[in-house]
């Protein structure tokens, strides 16, 4: 999974128009770019599965502890303004590798990383705090449902973080083949995506909670 | 670099020798080769999936058998229902994925051929993993669509489940992948002039299926990781006395499940939509009808899911519901039979092989259909549910339909992979054994099911009238066997060389990819086509339009067309990624959280992950530019 656009033996000419190999694709897309959409249009599926699940046995747990017992609505509040700013980082990165700004991608790439990794470190204080609080992956399903739900976000963000890093890696020793703001830009395509997600959590989770 | 590929008209580079040999193949990212592999592979599967039925029927041969033990018979339908879904028929269609829809666009190869080689390999690891609980007497034994809370670790104690569940997610990894690879392969790699709607149909039929594939499956995968949660680490989304509940996975199992339905049959429609045409001589009647058909089909595929859990009381107004959309989704499909059915009219039609296969397609799918279309309504699903009645009209629809597809299929395009023509004696007899024998053995099902067999029965009594139809169904099961094993003679002496040389075009076809060699060179296409019309390869040949065939626009070989390198890393990856899953057994089963079995899963589980993370940077760190 390279992230430059030049596919198999590049393109010949046809007929009279000429056209330039590397970057000629019947949609005028970089394919990297493409199959990069239909994977986040294929994980709503996953997240809208995981989001189902939990609606669905919103409030069916036989025990304690509910929801509003444990969640501190204060704190996921920051965690949440923490990830947005990633974003804010990650589109800046993404301008920056275009206009080919080095020194900025290359500090937005990591301030974006290290954003990401305190929303992965706000998470597992939630969840120790939680677990203290008495609710466990196994005591109800409410626990089981939240912690899988948030969970595979979490995974989804710490994910992000190792290819951010790996990638601002990759930029400063310049091994990225083909386009490199294509490639900062594909990354950031799933950061963004990986950020809304959070939103339709945070607001199903848990300011739901606090609306009725 | 590529730019070689401008000048191969001109410069006349002696070929690079096609390389042979084992590390050849697993090195491949050549998309025929890809589909080669497929190819052989899940008609092994079948042939296993196939063996696994022949027990089903000889114990079922008289009543109160006891050919084989209650246990053994559920893990025999369990395995030839997953076997013969995702191990035969979904990899049988991706070997014509493969194989064909970069010819069928005038590409040299799918957008990512390394990411294509890993869809092959995890497929048929994930097949092998499923299949090796045979040895471990671990076989899967819940039922191909795995129902809670029997699965769940209370009624599924051992591993048995465990295989089957871990199987599919790394199935599922494949399909998926395969689906991101061919949505970009379709999209972006058309050959100039060749707009959507200038795509042959097995090529639209296909594109559709993609996209039920990365749709579909994150939702079973979401069912599986919930049951992996349960069966490992003590959870209970499935079960009921902690307030779980079973509906759950129903429920996204068929989400999943009935858009599977179309992915299983919508390949084989493509491919009798492009075998009906050549041997009636005619153009496909009414093309847009049956790409927005296929396009319907896939919509409203996503909505009738609970069709297959009226039985399970979700009350009038959903049932009412699903039944609407139910009825809804058969008229696209009876559009597509009459296109076909109008396609033969008048055509002069001639009865070889591959057109053989693909109207009994058309006749036994018809009939599958309508014995279908009554479960569209409750009241009579309430009768029909888990009888043979249903096991009936699924292999009407599946083995009369998806299965006589792909076989028209097979022998429609093997001249044009492997070069030479199959036996066409061998294939009418083949053809005549399974016409007979999937009627002899299906069609009694229906009776058995309206006088109230339970499908899935280990034993049913003497004397309730059942002895003569499952005699029938036994004997019409080795009628399939002999036409498989006359089938796979065929293709067997096809592999040694026999046969005909099959020349580039043997059928007198439309499309492009007759407009090649057979068996294709590496790059397809030493000049890309400009494309014009819908038949292009046709136009050429009769109505005096434009050439775009190799031998006009290019010129005899050799060529020389840059082309990506073969690489080792997506066979790694595979391996590490198929292990990663393994490693959730040894832990598995208990349904209790242990700590200490989930540290030593992770200390398993963590090397493996740091061992594919490095496969994939050294992917990704690569040269794979053309050369
Ligand atoms: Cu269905």
């Amino acid at each position: 999974m390279t992230s430059h656009a030049v596919p198999a033996g590049a393109h010949a000419d046809a007929g009279h128009e000429e056209f330039d190999e590397h970057a000629w694709t019947s949609l005028g897309l970089d394919h990297m770019k493409l199959a990069f959409w239909t994977f986040l249009g294929s994980d709503c599926f996953f997240f809208g599965s995981l989001i189902g699940t939990y609606m669905s046995y919103r409030g069916q747990s036989l025990v304690g502890p509910y929801p509003r017992d444990v969640f501190s609505v204060e704190v996921t509040s920051i965690s949440t303004f923490v990830l947005l700013m990633s974003s804010l980082t990650m589109a800046l990165a993404v301008l920056f590798a275009k206009t080919n700004r080095r020194s900025g991608t290359i500090g937005m790439l990591l301030a974006t990383a290290a954003l990401g990794a305190s929303f992965v470190g706000f998470q597992m204080f939630e969840f120790s705090h939680f677990y203290h609080e008495g609710l466990t992956l196994q005591g109800n399903l409410f626990g089981s449902s939240f912690y899988v739900l948030t969970g595979f976000h979490g995974t989804h963000v710490a994910i992000g973080v190792l290819w951010l890093l790996i990638q601002t890696l990759f930029y400063g020793k310049r091994w990225i083949r083909g386009d490199e703001g294509n490639a900062v830009e594909v990354a950031g395509l799933y950061w963004h995506f990986v950020d809304i997600v959070w939103i339709v959590i945070f607001t199903f989770v848990y300011l739901m909670e606090y609306v009725e | 670099m590529s730019t070689a590929a401008t000048h191969v008209a001109t410069h006349a580079h002696v070929e690079h020798e096609e390389e042979t040999g084992l590390w050849s193949w697993i090195t491949t990212v050549d998309h025929k080769r890809i589909g080669k592999l497929y190819l052989i592979s899940s008609l092994l599967f079948f042939a296993l999936g196939g063996l696994e039925a022949l027990m089903i029927r000889m114990q079922l041969f008289r009543p109160e058998n006891n050919f084989i033990s209650a246990q053994f018979y559920n893990e025999m339908f369990t395995m030839h229902a997953t076997t013969m879904v995702f191990l035969a028929i979904m990899p049988l269609s991706a070997a014509f994925f493969n194989f064909l829809i970069p010819l069928q666009i005038g590409a040299r190869d799918v957008a990512f051929p390394r990411m294509n080689a890993l869809s092959f390999w995890l497929f048929l690891f994930g097949g092998l993993f499923i299949n090796s609980s045979f040895l471990f007497h671990a076989a899967p034994d819940g039922g191909w669509f795995g129902y809670a809370n029997l699965t769940g670790s209370k009624y599924s104690p051992g591993h048995s489940i465990d295989f089957w569940m871990l199987g599919l997610a790394i199935l599922g990894n494949s399909s998926m992948m395969a689906g991101f690879n061919f949505i970009t392969t379709i999209l972006n790699l058309r050959a100039p002039g060749m707009t959507l709607f200038r795509m042959p149909i097995f090529t639209w039929m296909s594109f559709v299926v993609q996209f039920l594939v990365v749709m579909s499956f994150p939702m079973i995968t979401v069912g599986l990781i919930l049951l992996i949660f349960d069966r490992n680490y003590g959870t209970n989304f499935y079960f009921p006395p902690n307030g779980g509940d079973p509906l759950l996975w129903q429920h996204l199992f068929w989400l999943f499940g009935h858009p599977e339905v179309y992915i299983l049959i919508l390949p084989a429609m493509g491919i009798v939509s492009e075998v009906l045409p050549v041997f009636a001589r005619k153009p496909l009647f009414g093309a847009p009808f049956v790409i927005f058909s296929g396009i319907m089909i896939g919509f409203v595929g996503f909505g009738v899911w609970s069709h297959h859990m009226f039985t399970v009381g979700l009350g009038p107004v959903a049932d009412s519901a699903f039944a609407t959309t139910t009825m809804l989704i058969a008229v696209p499909t009876a559009v597509k039979i009459f296109n076909w059915i109008f396609t033969m009219w008048g055509g002069k039609i001639s009865f070889k092989t591959p057109n053989l296969f693909a109207i009994t397609f058309v006749f036994l799918f018809t009939i599958g259909g309508l014995s279908g279309v009554m479960h569209a309504s409750p009241p009579i699903d309430l009768q029909q549910q888990d009888s043979y009645f249903i096991v009936a009209h699924f292999h009407y629809v599946l083995v009369g339909g998806a299965l006589m597809g792909l076989f028209s299929g097979i022998y429609f395009y093997w001249p044009k992979m492997f070069g030479r023509m199959l036996n066409e004696r061998l294939g009418q007899i083949s053809w005549a054994l399974f016409f007979i024998g999937i009627n002899v053995t299906f069609f009694p099902m229906h009776f058995l099911g309206a006088m109230g067999m339970i499908r899935r029965s280990w034993q049913y009594p003497a004397g309730a009238g059942l002895d003569m139809y499952n005699q029938m169904a036994t004997v019409g099961a080795f009628f399939i066997f002999f036409a498989v094993l006359v089938s796979f003679i065929n293709f067997a002496r096809g592999l040694m060389g026999h046969g005909e040389l099959a020349g580039d075009d043997p059928w007198d076809a439309a499309t492009l990819e007759w407009s090649i060699p057979s068996p294709p060179p590496h790059y397809n296409f030493a000049k890309l086509p400009t494309v014009h019309s819908d038949r292009p390869f046709w136009d050429e040949k009769h109505e005096g339009g434009p050439a775009v065939s190799q031998a006009k626009i290019a010129g005899p070989g050799p060529h020389h067309v840059a082309m990506p390198p073969s690489s080792y890393w997506p066979i790694l990856v595979a391996v590490f990624q198929g292990l990663v899953f393994v490693a959730f057994i040894p832990g598995s089963g208990s349904g209790a959280f242990n700590y200490d079995a989930f540290l030593k899963q992770v200390m398993i589980q963590g090397p493996i992950a740091l061992g594919m993370l490095f496969c994939i940077l050294a992917w990704v760190r690569e040269d794979d530019t053309p050369r």
